[in-house]
């Protein structure tokens, strides 16, 4: 085998965050090389610099032994790197060919598309690598597992020697699973390189040949499959971190605030069981795409259910839409803070505000001073930092806007907090005032669901631990009874088996 | 430091300067221009599509567009018509012709949001079917001949100012106190930033966008009002193409057309630009047709600049 790709001392910050320190990773000739690590850890911008879509702050790559001068997304594309992407990017309505060919068909000399080439170059390249479609088909006709054969197809016309492939079982099923397992194993022989992104950790044996660990955006190991367990590759992901940064507070728990009864909604979740308490918080954890945000979806009114029952201070409430949340008491700080919690281009006033709204005004007229009071209140309270009321909120940093979500939802002095995923993207000041919101809001009794994909964040913060795989809570733990290795086990739906039915 | 202040009143006030400018280069090019009457002519030759593009800076401030503010006149004049020909005093008349507006305009808002649909469409398809009810009503015949009373709406004056003018004014005052000391008026800019957003903060958005379409259907009526009573007869054209002035001052006035940003001084402004300009083309002899093209340039100029602003 030779050296095909070297990525050396590759380091990439975003505003707040270190995304990845001096990185080093390499890719052999005909090798499947393994990427994996928790959530955040850094894959996918690596991945992202890789395609030219993100430039490196510092580092280099070398391909073929020669380093490439520009990095930009048809640059990599032509260098032969080619990236499928989880979201796929095809054309329903187009046949599989065309979406192959997009944007370079073949022409007849009168500049009129040659269908026949066309049809011929695909069925061709499909044939030598063993893939059965038709390429006459519209894509919209195909399963999600045989489009993703088409993004491939597409890379390998493009004469890609590197295929990035992001999660590329998320969405199949056991048997299209195998398929694709085949393909690559096709590909392999032929010469193709992949990088392989996966968090299945079980399904690795069947493809992989070599594993590079991240965490925290540095490069923890790179080995050879053969001389690393699940349960090493498990240690490696999560790592020891530091605890200080969490603060401690007793809290006695009430009584109980919300039960959620065998919440069930076709396709996302089924059968969810789990209660919170007064002044307690209840962390759910699990992969991005295991169903937690869409559970709180459920409960929020966002989301209808299709079954279960939602109690909240002992009554049985329907949430037909987010207001019957909110007017219940309950209060969400989305996942999205700029899709889904802010709107960017108004102040911090208006931001903070909007919960308020209709009970200070008067005839529909605001009482001004009264919010105002309030609002800046809250932001001294809080500590936001913002010249004044009048800001736009899109001016802030991440952590301050963060801190606006929240007031929005503390200016209402709800009974139920949903944190989505609440220190994403922010620095870690200001993730332990968060932290620190979170626990004297339960030390006023309100009760605190947070929803993270931060191992860490869970264990240090939470009460009770609520681990989801594949839209179920597939296990509980209590506070102190459990460590990361474990949670993480039941994140990846290895200890699947231990479920009671 | 003196330069991005000057970028600031540019961005800003560019409209107001734009405003004087043109001003100045008609009162120069043209004797007649800052004489009392004609500026008295232009202002209230604004009146009628200025109001309407008050109600129109709602809807494109939640980030929507109301196509169909032309039939919606055109159909609230005929309804105003119709009552006082049916021997109904002025009162009345006023009253039902400004419900047949608010009417329209909330059954778009309620298409809109029910069925999910984008304004665009749902404002289009109105604009054809209110023209449609209009000329079934009428049998294609203008209904003309209203007794005097009812012609002080559009002719009239109070304390020496015509009657429109002071409607306009009293339109922009209050649109003013709604978008900036109410819960209407912050959920409409609201709206505009970010729907998803406003939804999960627990406000009934598709009720707050359904009344906007509403008060532009209201602005419609009140127009109406206003040239049904000044032609002195409800005309089944009335208000072709209106759609494209009143559109223009909202979006000349410095709203964005994706919403959330804007302010109602600026179609104010923007709105007395148009009436200027219409006015100085006349004056200076200016053919009809070539005044078309002079507006087209404009709109598409003033979305120019306001993407050049982000």
């Amino acid at each position: 085998m030779s050296t095909l790709l070297q990525m050396n001392g590759i380091s990439k910050s975003f505003p707040g965050v270190r995304a990845l320190s001096n990185v080093n990773f390499d890719l052999q000739k005909g090798e499947v090389h393994a990427l994996v690590g928790e959530n955040g850890a850094g894959k996918s911008t690596l991945m992202k610099i890789l395609s030219g879509m993100y430039q490196a702050d510092e580092g280099e790559i070398e391909l073929n032994g020669e380093i490439l001068r520009k990095t930009g997304l048809r640059d990599m594309l032509k260098a032969g790197i080619s990236v499928i992407y989880q979201e796929l990017n095809l054309i329903s309505h187009l046949t599989i060919a065309e979406n192959i060919f997009l944007g370079r068909e073949p022409r007849h000399k009168s500049g009129l598309i040659d269908w026949k080439t066309m049809y011929a170059h695909v069925e061709e390249l499909m044939a030598s690598f063993k893939i059965d479609l038709n390429p006459r088909a519209k894509v919209y006709t195909i399963s999600p597992a045989f489009q993703q054969v088409v993004e491939i197809v597409k890379a390998l016309s493009l004469n890609s020697e590197i295929l990035v492939m992001d999660e590329p079982t998320a969405p199949l099923t056991g048997n299209e699973v195998d398929r694709l397992f085949d393909i690559i194993a096709n590909l392999k022989s032929q010469g193709v390189s992949i990088i392989y992104i996966s968090h299945r950790l079980e399904e690795l044996q069947h493809v992989a040949d070599r594993v590079t660990v991240l965490r925290d955006g540095q490069c923890i190991t790179t080995k050879p499959l053969s001389e690393l367990s699940t349960n090493e590759i498990i240690h490696h992901m999560v790592g020891r971190h530091l605890t200080e940064q969490y603060p401690h507070a007793d809290i006695t728990l009430g009584e109980e605030l919300l039960r959620v009864e065998n919440l069930t909604k076709k396709g996302l979740c089924r059968d969810v069981n789990f209660s919170v308490k007064s002044g307690e918080i209840v962390g759910f954890t699990g992969l991005v795409g295991a169903g937690r945000t869409e559970i709180m979806e459920l409960i929020y009114g966002h989301r209808k259910k299709d079954s279960g029952k939602i109690i909240f201070r002992g009554e049985e409430i329907n949430m037909r839409t987010p207001r019957d949340a909110v007017q219940k008491g309950i209060g969400l700080i989305p996942e999205e803070r700029k899709k889904q919690g802010l709107i960017l281009g108004l102040s911090v006033f208006d931001n903070a505000a909007i919960t308020v709204l209709e009970r200070f005004s008067r005839f529909g007229f605001l009482q001004r001073k009264v919010i105002t009071k309030k609002v800046k209140d809250m932001i001294r309270d809080i500590d936001i930092k913002t010249p004044s009321t009048n800001q736009l909120t899109q001016n802030l940093s991440g952590g301050n806007q963060q801190k606006v979500v929240l007031s929005k939802w503390f200016i209402r002095d709800c009974n139920l907090y949903i944190f989505d995923e609440p220190t994403r993207g922010i620095d870690v000041g200001a993730k332990v005032e968060i932290y620190k919101l979170m626990q004297s809001l339960a030390g006023e009794g309100a009760g605190i669901i947070m929803v993270s994909s931060e191992l860490t964040e869970i264990m240090n913060m939470s009460d009770r631990i609520e681990v989801v795989f594949d839209g179920r809570i597939v296990k509980e733990f209590t506070k102190d009874e459990t460590d990361e290795e474990e949670v993480m086990e039941y994140s990846l739906g290895l200890r699947e088996k231990d479920v009671p039915a | 430091m003196k330069s991005p202040d000057i970028r600031h009143i540019m961005k800003n006030y560019g409209i107001v300067i734009a405003f004087i400018f043109i001003c100045i280069i008609l009162s120069i090019l043209s004797p007649v221009f800052l004489t009392k009457i004609n500026i008295i002519n232009i202002v209230r030759q604004t009146s009628i599509y200025g109001i309407m593009a008050v109600g129109m800076t709602f809807v494109i401030l939640t980030g929507g567009i109301d196509l169909s503010v032309g039939s919606l006149l055109a159909v609230s004049g005929v309804a105003c018509a119709g009552m006082l020909k049916a021997g109904y005093g002025p009162f009345p008349a006023f009253i039902v012709t400004i419900l047949v507006g608010t009417f329209f305009g909330l059954v778009n808002g309620f298409i809109i949001n029910a069925g999910k649909i984008t304004p665009f469409v749902v404002t289009l398809g109105m604009m054809s079917i209110a023209r449609g009810l209009t000329m079934l009503y009428t049998k294609g015949y203008p209904i003309s001949g209203f007794d005097e009373g009812f012609r002080k709406i559009g002719g009239g004056y109070f304390i020496g100012i015509p009657v429109p003018i002071i409607i306009f004014m009293v339109t922009v005052v209050l649109a003013w106190l709604i978008l900036t000391q109410t819960r209407l008026g912050r959920y409409t800019y609201a709206i505009g930033g970010n729907e998803e957003t406003v939804r999960l903060s627990g406000i009934n958005a598709p009720f707050f966008k359904t009344l906007i379409y509403g008060i532009s259907g209201l602005t419609a009526g009140i127009s109406a009002l206003i040239l049904t009573s000044r032609l002195n007869s409800a005309e089944t054209i009335a208000g072709t193409g209106y759609e494209l002035d009143v559109i223009a001052a909202v979006v000349i006035g410095g709203t964005s057309l994706s919403g959330g940003r804007g302010a109602i001084w600026g179609t104010f402004i923007g709105a007395l630009l148009i009436g200027v300009i219409n006015n100085g083309m006349n004056l200076l002899g200016i053919t009809a047709y070539f005044q078309l093209v002079v507006k087209g340039i404009i709109i598409i100029g003033a979305v120019l600049l306001d993407r050049l602003r982000d």
